[in-house]
């Protein structure tokens, strides 16, 4: 699990996982969109208490290779300011095949999207800006 | 009997709070009853079960009962990926 404000390249991580075991390979990528909730993004900004998040990370990672036969499994997340179109987080895992690489990856993100101290702040064209989630989560108790 | 404690916020926490971190005396003995004291200091109205606390660096439960020195980091709902 990585942390940090390195722009991801999704090539130079799935090349790190390539194993002569694997026959399959699955990636998310998780990329900034423009629109929100009814609002239109121009970037998002990312923050992560770091050390918590990559102890959670590699929880994270350590309960998918338990749960499915993986061969190499890992996870990148950005954090400072993304425009639009950039890649926010990187998932990916491979494995003997496809099944356990499919669910994998499925259970990798989705973890790590509700269980990571990260939050992320939209601006907005209209120059508003708010926390994702946070509001929703006040405005529907 | 009064603790001194080192809070820190995060993300919207931060801005409600208007600091990144204090020190304060509390008498809350766990770390919900921390929450429940600061939340009416600055204001928050985020629901205790979409937060998340650590103590010392380590994920912990509101119910964890605090100690003289202890650093809690308060977190506001997350929003990864």
């Amino acid at each position: 699990m990585q942390i940090g404000a390195a722009r991801i390249d999704p090539d130079a991580l799935r090349r790190e996982l390539f194993d002569h075991a694997a026959g399959a390979y699955v990636s998310f990528e998780g990329w900034i969109r423009n629109r929100n909730e009814g609002h239109d993004v121009l970037r998002l900004e990312y923050e992560a208490y770091d050390l918590i998040a990559v102890k959670e990370g590699e929880k994270v990672i350590a309960e998918a290779r338990e749960k499915y036969a993986l061969l190499q499994a890992h996870c990148v997340h950005r954090t400072g300011l993304l425009e639009l179109g950039e890649c926010a987080v990187w998932v990916g895992v491979s494995s003997a095949h496809r099944d356990e690489a499919f669910q994998a990856c499925r259970y990798i993100i989705d973890q790590v999207k509700v269980r990571l101290p990260v939050w992320k702040k939209e601006h907005y064209v209209d120059g508003h800006s708010g926390w994702v989630n946070c509001e929703r989560c006040a405005a529907h108790g | 009997m009064s603790k001194s404690i080192t809070v820190r916020y995060f993300a919207l926490f931060r801005e409600h709070a208007g600091i990144g971190e204090e020190q304060i005396d509390s008498d809350a003995l766990t770390a919900g009853d921390l929450f429940a004291e600061l939340q009416d200091r600055h204001g928050s109205s985020e629901p205790l079960g979409h937060c998340k606390v650590a103590i010392n660096d380590e994920m912990a439960d509101w119910g964890a009962a605090l100690k003289d020195g202890d650093t809690v980091l308060l977190f506001p709902p997350v929003a990864g990926g």
